[in-house]
């Protein structure tokens, strides 16, 4: 372009003046697109007012300390908000560490070349696969691979049709054994009729080898707590590479410059300096997998439980306690949600219930993603 | 000086020189070992996202493969069943023909798995949904990178995160028992009676799943898009302020164009999010695997029929079987549109280097 | 030894070389940013090397402790020899050549820990964990940079709650600690005010008796009044390498003569 500066100069001067003139469909667009912004925060709201509305009059301490009763219509949701908690414990338990150092050795050791872009394509990839998938895999790779494994070699229980043939033919004559006893001890005593059948059932079923009962290959906390895990190792790997780079190069390098190794460099240096993002990745992280259903509804949440998913009391010396049961079953908030709201003959009856059981779960998340931007924002204006 | 003062002193001389001889000892061994082995174990955390992704797709056709030993794969596209006549008079039922269905009958005396129906449901919720955060989600961009000023931006940001922090149940529940029937009945009678709307009946369907789904897409499609905006140089809109463009006319001329990339691979992954989204379309788009061309009629999407039918289906059956399959299924369709979303995006990169 | 050949430029001060580069080439991947320099500093003096921005300087003074590895991608031709044996040889332990060779920067860098962490980590890295020992030689690193008296009441402050000199006289303090035999320092004193670099100078006056350094400015009355020897580096190349006194007021090239005197960089 040929024209002089000065041209450009009284044009913008021109643009600037002709703005209070702007033409109509200019005017029309800048509208628009303030009135699609404001719809949609004004149905955020309505959503988070509502649920406020309709579920505060229901939400008291008995509602959140108390177990439901009466089938779910009375009592609360405690049971609920233990698995929720626990199992997101687990989740951060496992997923932290792991995200945290593989974001390490993406930042500070693999610089560039193939490993960095096939990693950098799977954590994108694994973050745009659908929280469903993660349940079938939960399912598949949890459950029906590791744990029937670990039952079989631990329990001595079956995997499959074949197996289980060949643990019957095993114990065919044990259990042989305790029918010819259970016939000897019924002529002893001379049964006839029904009463010699149920003694002989009953002695067979009490003194023939019985299979072990599953305990790794069902749904439990663990698995669940791993197949969210596995969901948010991208938020946790992006966040905490953001945090990384965020470290200024002349932190390592005067680490580096007195001689420290990588591993000094990074522990002493940068992980330090990085623990208020990586925190904030932690946090999003927490409030993701608690606002998720679909992965862990394959991998053992329950409707209801007679109790809490406890273990029998434990023995720590001075005193004796239960502790949580990993692999036992658990409720969810966001299931019990999901069955309240769709799975009853007459969901209407228990509207409220629903309504405080979502605020309940609403304040959780919503309380973990504020706590996360106000962190951002403390740290990001540092 | 004092510097030269302490240095000298002798006490100082023996501990320096002890020091020295300690600092320089050579790296031992062990200590070598020891950063070794640490990198061994980043390593191998760092790969552990790649191979969660090969696992995954490994589980899931490990499971899903058994079904197509089990069934021809032409039965998950459609079926051919008998058309049969009765005949009262002399009552008897006739076979007088063939006809082909697209129908998902997991359970029943004779199982029908034809996917098409799901397939329906989920693209299109997928495709309604992606039009609406499309309007919604490209508007909230433009507005918050080209009009907002800095504090209303610093407001409605975080208001944006809080939106993509409700969990999917919440939104479900939400359009589920406070939404759908009043839709309903604006459609249907109401306001909007003199419409004779004939075709809204049920408060629960495809429109109103894609609507529950838009409200995750939308704040995924704005903040792409508003940094896709935001990356559009400064000098570039400048320019053409300067030369008498209107906002308007620079966000359409110049802006959108120099981020067309970004805000197309904005479209894709929100796209694809729409695919997976599984609890919202569960509860609200009424669940049942029919096509029908009116989307205000119910419909069931390959997510929503894994997880609410693997429940009920028996673990190694072929229920269970053909489930992992619809699964291997969406997650390769997922996979091929991040595909192209990488595609675009590195194109985007190269451009921008330019 | 081959060694012996190579003198300081100095032809009365005939010691030999303590720090010495032979044929450097350095490369940015396809970049090459120092072409083929051979110079060296004997023990216990200054070599200031100046030059334009960009000329290299910074890239030619990392190399000497290796630092500029750090960047991917970066290769280095030639040999680089510390106290007569090559830094560059595969058997050399770069935590061990980092030790003798220590390093202040263009920026005050103290970590964002206290005043007393910062002197201390060096050796904490190194594995000395005795407190006697660590307030031993925190003391003496801040005596040693002239830090001491202004500090001395508040070694549990924070580093980053120092002025800027101060800082940078924390960050020699920080590398004095781990007992080094030479110092590079790059432009440390260009994030100054003149009363701190000025204190900063001093420092470097005194610490010359104990030290071989290293030390690259852009400004030249720092060169002359600090270094015995100055090179002058131009687009890579070494131009002129001569004692101070020589270069500065007997230049020898015309580029030399031009950039002193300001007429060009
Ligand atoms: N990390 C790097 N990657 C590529 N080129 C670099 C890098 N650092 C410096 N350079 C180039 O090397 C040359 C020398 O830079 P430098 O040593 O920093 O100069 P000086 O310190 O004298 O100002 C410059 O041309 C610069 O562009
Ligand atoms: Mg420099």
């Amino acid at each position: 372009m040929s024209a002089a500066p000065h041209q450009f100069l009284g044009r913008a001067r021109e643009a600037v003046k002709s703005r209070s003139r702007a033409p109509l469909w200019a005017l029309l667009f800048e509208s628009i697109v303030r009135g699609i912004t404001g719809v949609v925060l004004v149905a955020l709201l309505y959503i988070v007012m509502t649920i406020v509305w309709h579920g505060a009059p229901r939400l008291d301490w008995e509602f959140i300390s108390q177990a439901p009763r009466n089938a779910m219509m009375e009592g609360g949701v405690f049971p609920a908000i233990f698995g929720t908690v626990f199992v997101v414990l687990f989740m951060i338990v496992m997923a932290l560490p792991l995200g945290v150092f593989g974001a390490v050795y993406m930042v500070e050791y693999a610089k560039g070349g193939t490993f960095s872009r096939i990693t950098r394509a799977a954590v994108n990839n694994l973050a745009g696969v659908p929280s469903i998938v993660f349940g079938l895999f939960g399912l598949g790779f949890f459950i029906l691979f590791i744990g029937k494994n670990l039952d079989h070699y631990a329990f001595d229980i079956p995997r499959n049709e074949a197996e289980a043939k060949v643990w019957e033919q095993r114990v065919a004559p044990q259990v042989k054994a305790a029918r010819d006893e259970a016939v000897r001890l019924a002529d002893e005593k001379s049964l006839h009729g029904g009463d010699r059948g149920a003694f002989i059932r009953d002695y067979v079923s009490g003194h023939a080898p019985v299979m072990h009962k599953k305990v790794f290959g069902q749904g439990a906390m663990f698995w669940a707590a791993a197949t969210l895990a596995i969901l948010v190792l991208p938020v946790i790997i992006v966040s905490t590479e953001e945090a990384l780079r965020s470290v200024p190069r002349s932190m390592r390098e005067a680490a580096y410059g007195l001689g420290a190794t990588k591993w000094q460099v990074v522990s002493t240096v940068v992980l330090p300096q990085a623990r208020t993002g990586i925190l904030t990745g932690a946090i999003l992280a927490v409030a993701r997998g608690a606002g998720e259903l679909a992965p862990i509804l394959l991998v053992g949440v329950a409707f209801s439980m007679p109790g809490l998913p406890l273990t029998e009391p434990v023995n720590f010396g001075f005193f004796k306690m239960p502790v949580v049961n990993p692999f036992s079953e658990f409720m969810h908030l966001n299931y019990h949600i999901y069955t309240m709201a769709t799975q009853q003959t007459n969901p209407e009856l228990s509207r409220p219930i629903q309504f405080a059981t979502t605020l309940v779960l609403l304040m959780i998340t919503l309380a973990m993603n504020l706590g996360a931007i106000l962190l951002r924002r403390h740290y990001s204006r540092k | 000086m004092a510097a030269r003062g302490l240095r000298e002193s002798a006490e100082f001389r023996a501990t320096s020189a002890a020091l020295r001889a300690r600092l320089r000892r050579p790296v031992s061994l062990f200590f070598r070992l020891k950063e070794r082995v640490i990198e061994w174990f980043l390593l191998a955390c760092g790969m552990l996202s790649a191979i969660a992704v090969a696992l995954i797709f490994f589980f899931l056709f490990k499971e899903g493969i058994v079904a197509l030993r089990m069934v021809p794969l032409s039965q998950f596209i459609s079926t051919l069943s008998d058309v049969t006549k009765y005949d009262p008079v002399e009552d008897v039922t006739t076979v007088v023909g063939q006809q082909r269905d697209f129908i998902w009958q997991p359970v029943s005396e004779t199982p029908k798995f034809s996917v098409v129906p799901l397939m329906w449901g989920s693209f299109g919720i997928a495709l309604i949904s992606a039009f609406i955060s499309t309007l919604c989600g490209v508007g909230i961009g433009i507005y918050l990178s080209e009009i907002a000023t800095r504090r209303t931006r610093d407001i409605i940001k975080p208001m944006l995160e809080v939106l993509v922090g409700i969990p999917t149940v919440v939104i479900g529940f939400f359009m589920l028992a406070v939404i759908a029937e009043p839709i309903r009945a604006l459609a249907s009678g109401g306001v909007f009676s003199w419409l004779h709307i004939p075709f809204y009946n049920r408060s629960l369907n495809m429109f109103v799943g894609a609507l529950g789904v838009s409200f995750v897409i939308i704040p995924v499609i704005a903040s792409l898009v508003d940094d896709a905006l935001r990356a559009v140089p400064n000098d570039l809109r400048a320019a053409s302020l300067a030369v008498g463009a209107t906002r308007w006319q620079t966000t359409w001329r110049v802006t959108l164009p120099a981020a067309v990339s970004g805000v197309f691979a904005a479209l894709i992954l929100g796209f694809g999010r729409a695919l997976g989204e599984t609890m919202i379309v569960m509860m609200c788009a009424g669940n049942a695997p029919v096509i029908h061309l009116n989307p205000f009629e119910p419909v069931r999407t390959m997510t929503a029929s894994i997880a609410s039918e693997m429940g009920a289906a028996q673990y190694g059956g072929l229920h269970a079987h053909v489930l992992f399959l619809v699964g291997a299924l969406l997650v390769t369709m997922t996979f091929l549109l991040n595909v192209v979303v990488e595609i675009v995006i590195n194109k985007y990169r190269k451009r921008i280097r330019l | 030894m081959a060694d012996a050949t190579a003198r300081s430029p100095n032809e009365a001060d005939s010691a030999p070389y303590y720090v010495e580069l032979r044929r450097l080439n350095f490369f940015y991947g396809e970049k090459q940013a120092i072409y083929d320099v051979s110079l060296g500093v004997p023990k216990n003096r200054v070599l200031a090397l100046i030059g334009p921005s960009g000329c290299g300087k910074s890239t030619l003074i990392k190399a000497v402790n290796r630092i500029s590895e750090l960047t991917p991608g970066t290769r280095t031709e030639g040999d680089i020899l510390v106290g007569g044996e090559s830094i560059l040889a595969a058997n050399v332990n770069t935590i061990e050549l980092r030790q003798r060779v220590g390093m202040v920067f263009q920026k005050p860098n103290p970590f964002p820990k206290s005043i007393y962490e910062n002197v201390a980590y060096g050796l904490r890295i190194h594995g000395v964990r005795d407190k006697a020992t660590l307030d031993g030689v925190v003391e003496w690193a801040l005596r040693h940079s002239a830090l001491w008296d202004e500090v001395k009441d508040r070694l549990k402050a924070s580093a980053l709650d120092l002025s800027g000199g101060q800082q940078q006289r924390l960050c020699i303090a920080r590398a004095l600690a781990v007992q080094p035999d030479v110092l590079l320092m790059d432009e440390p004193c260009s994030a100054l005010d003149p009363i701190a670099t000025g204190k900063i100078e001093d420092l470097i006056q005194t610490l010359r008796e104990d030290y071989t350094i290293l030390i690259v400015t852009h400004n030249m009355q720092q060169a002359a009044r600090v270094s015995d020897h100055t090179a002058l580096m131009w687009m890579g190349k070494l131009i002129e390498h001569n004692r101070t006194e020589e270069v500065f007021t007997n230049p020898r090239e015309k580029i030399t003569e031009d950039y002193i005197t300001g007429r060009s960089g």
